[in-house]
């Protein structure tokens, strides 16, 4: 240990006695290292809006009864034409009804179990709205208003209006910021709304929301579950679709095979609906960390070089070192340590700056159409990045360092005392 | 009682540009508290000597010992502990760190043999700069110094630790007629109050004459003087 000090005290008279050398190292680790905070921070940041866009409300998994062809014909039931390949041409699906049998169990069911954080039925309707004698095509979303909010943050999108006006006000209908423009109507107004079957109802505008997804905001309001219900001239029971909320996102895909299977429903988990999604994620991450790191390879380059140079100066101090009793190990950890402090001085540097710019960079106004609740550039301090930085900053110079002190370790101090 | 130094059949060859047979069975021994000179032309391996005696140069054969005990063959390290505690070099070209104080210097070896604190060994360095005569200059940086203080300097490193004995490759070679003599009364002093034994290149025959013995070499081997008188018992 006291060893260590005396070689510290050499380390630091070299590193300021070639100040100059020293000060340009550390600023190419400081570069390295700062540019990554910024770029980590800022492209985790775009991920996580991204990311919260369509992850944050989209259920971990849907279930909803598809309409589509049974799979076994009543010709592949007959164990007579077992052996026989059968052809079914023209395979029509058969007359069922869109909702989910016995829904409230299920519901109550996934409400219990372990892995669920919340799951909350909805009844969709399609319908026309009406306006004077416009009549758009449209999608009635019944929902349970706090569970929506409480899943799938459904309150961060209301521009206009309240949830809590929904639930307050019977016939109260949430519409989408698309139909509210081309029907040119507002908060307060009232439009007509006729369903499939032929039904006429008045429901009275108390919000608009805006998702950001035009063909979703163009079609879709929200009503609560009961109105919806009654839209479709169904009873309380009534349920169309269940939206699940997991606390760990990867259960996504094994729990919507289970309910699949032992529901005989369609369970669509997150991954297969937005497969597309995790992709763009994974290679925005790979050109950030590749980025980085390609700097932090330069800056080490650098410092390798710096080091060099450095020991091809200091050869004398080296043999002299040895010649009254240091040992190699000695000038090795002279060296190491060298390169570790510019390593540590250039990276705490270079977070300090990253952290500087992120802080600017996330007061810099970003606004956009589609995004109703951000207002400044998305940015993400996750400390974790910090020590990324500086382990790394510590490992790619101590690299770095690691050759040139190795050949530090080796000089022969009489070829050098000889060589004067 | 044993020799301080002695060394028995040193061969060394250089394998560059072509094999040289540098050291040829050279056998020589030094006792306590004598002070040794080595005389002989240039060129005929006295430095290459040095550097062997002093553990530096491990590339030879024979036999090495100092206060007999045998140095030859003991690792790195330990060749590095005994150049930092029991022997003292003074190289010809005043060999300092130039970015560090004349204090520091000084006080490098001690603080790497780390038997006293960090003050004991300013104390003592400021004690062996001031028997040197240079301690108005303790907190110069080195590279400031002239030839002659740098060398004294140098010497005050080598007694740093309070060796068993100093070898020197022509250390009074750069310096003026004052400041040699300055540095051969000191290492007359050190010899007979502290029993400081001393073997010290030189090219000045009137150092030379004055010191207790000359070894004489030539061609690479001993011409005469190579043994002390048998070690007081
Ligand atoms: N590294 C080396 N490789 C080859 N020959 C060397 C080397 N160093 C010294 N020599 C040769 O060895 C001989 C002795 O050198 P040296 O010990 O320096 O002599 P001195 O100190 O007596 O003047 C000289 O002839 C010199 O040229
Ligand atoms: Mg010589």
């Amino acid at each position: 240990m006291k060893d260590l000090r005396i070689l510290l005290d050499v380390t630091r008279t070299h590193l300021l006695s070639r100040f100059k050398q020293t000060a340009i190292a550390t600023l190419g680790v400081t570069f390295g290292i700062g540019t990554f905070i910024i770029m980590v921070s800022f492209m985790t940041g775009l991920n996580g809006l991204l990311d919260g866009l369509i992850l944050n409300r989209t259920p971990h998994i849907q279930i909803y009864n598809e309409i589509k062809p049974s799979e076994r014909q009543p010709v592949d039931l007959y164990e007579g034409f077992a052996d026989n390949l059968n052809v079914v041409r023209s395979v029509k699906p058969r007359q069922t009804q869109e909702r989910i049998h016995n829904g409230a169990a299920i519901l109550n069911y996934l409400k219990g179990h372990d892995s669920v954080r919340g799951a909350t039925s909805q009844v969709n309707a399609r319908v026309f709205y009406l306006a004077g004698s416009i009549q758009l095509n449209g999608l009635v979303n019944g929902i349970d208003v706090n569970e929506e909010i409480r899943l799938f943050n459904f309150g961060d999108y209301i521009v206009r209006g309240s949830p809590e006006d929904l639930l307050r006000t019977r016939n109260g209908i949430l519409l989408g910021a698309g139909v509210a423009g081309n029907m040119s109507v507002d908060v307060g107004d009232r439009i007509q709304v006729s369903t499939v079957a032929g039904g006429l109802f008045s429901l009275k505008i108390v919000g608009i929301f805006q998702s950001g997804l035009a063909e979703v905001d163009n079609v879709q309001s929200y009503v609560n579950l009961g109105t919806a219900q009654q839209l479709l001239g169904e009873g309380r029971d009534y349920v169309s679709n269940i939206h699940v909320k997991l606390y760990d996102i990867d259960e996504a895909g094994p729990m919507s095979r289970r309910i699949s299977d032992q529901f005989d429903l369609t369970a669509l988990d997150i991954q297969t609906a937005n497969a597309q999604f995790e992709t763009g994620t994974t290679i925005r991450n790979l050109i950030t960390y590749a980025v980085s790191i390609t700097l932090l390879i330069v800056a080490g380059f650098g410092i390798y070089n710096i080091l060099n140079m450095l020991i091809y100066e200091k050869m004398n101090d080296i043999a002299i070192l040895k010649a009254v009793g240091f040992t190699g190990r000695d000038i090795n950890v002279i060296f190491i340590s060298q390169a570790l402090i510019i390593g540590l001085v250039g990276g705490l540097i270079g977070l300090v700056i990253g952290f500087g710019v992120s802080v600017l960079i996330d007061n810099t106004p970003f606004v956009t159409e589609a995004l109703p609740t951000i207002k400044t550039y998305p940015v993400n301090f996750d400390p974790a990045y910090y020590i990324i930085g500086i382990v790394f900053a510590m490992i790619s110079t101590f690299f770095a360092g690691f050759l040139p002190a190795r050949r530090a370790r080796k000089i022969d101090p009489v070829e050098i005392i000889r060589g004067q | 009682m044993a020799y301080v130094l002695e060394a028995r059949h040193l061969d060394k060859y250089f394998e560059q540009p072509v094999r040289f047979h540098v050291l040829k069975d050279i056998s020589l021994s030094v006792n306590r508290g004598e002070f040794v000179s080595i005389m002989g032309k240039s060129g005929c391996g006295k430095s290459t000597l040095l550097y062997i005696l002093s553990t530096m140069d491990t590339d030879y054969t024979g036999e090495l010992y100092l206060a007999g005990k045998k140095v030859t063959g003991q690792s790195r390290e330990q060749l590095a502990h005994i150049r930092n505690k029991r022997i003292g070099f003074v190289f010809q070209f005043h060999y300092l760190l130039p970015e560090f104080t004349v204090l520091k210097n000084v006080m490098l070896p001690g603080l790497k043999l780390g038997e006293k604190s960090t003050e004991e060994v300013r104390e003592d360095a400021m004690a062996k700069l001031r028997l040197l005569g240079v301690d108005d200059q303790a907190h110069k940086k080195a590279a400031r110094l002239s030839g002659g203080q740098k060398q004294r300097v140098s010497i005050a490193r080598a007694l740093i630790n309070d060796p068993e004995i100093i070898m020197g490759d022509e250390p009074t070679g750069n310096l003026d007629s004052k400041n040699s003599e300055n540095v051969f009364q000191v290492f007359r002093d050190l010899s007979v109050s502290r029993s400081l034994s001393l073997l010290v290149v030189t090219h000045d025959e009137d150092f030379a004459r004055r010191t207790d013995r000359i070894i004489e070499m030539g061609d690479g081997m001993i011409l005469g003087g190579g043994h002390a008188p048998a070690p007081a018992s």
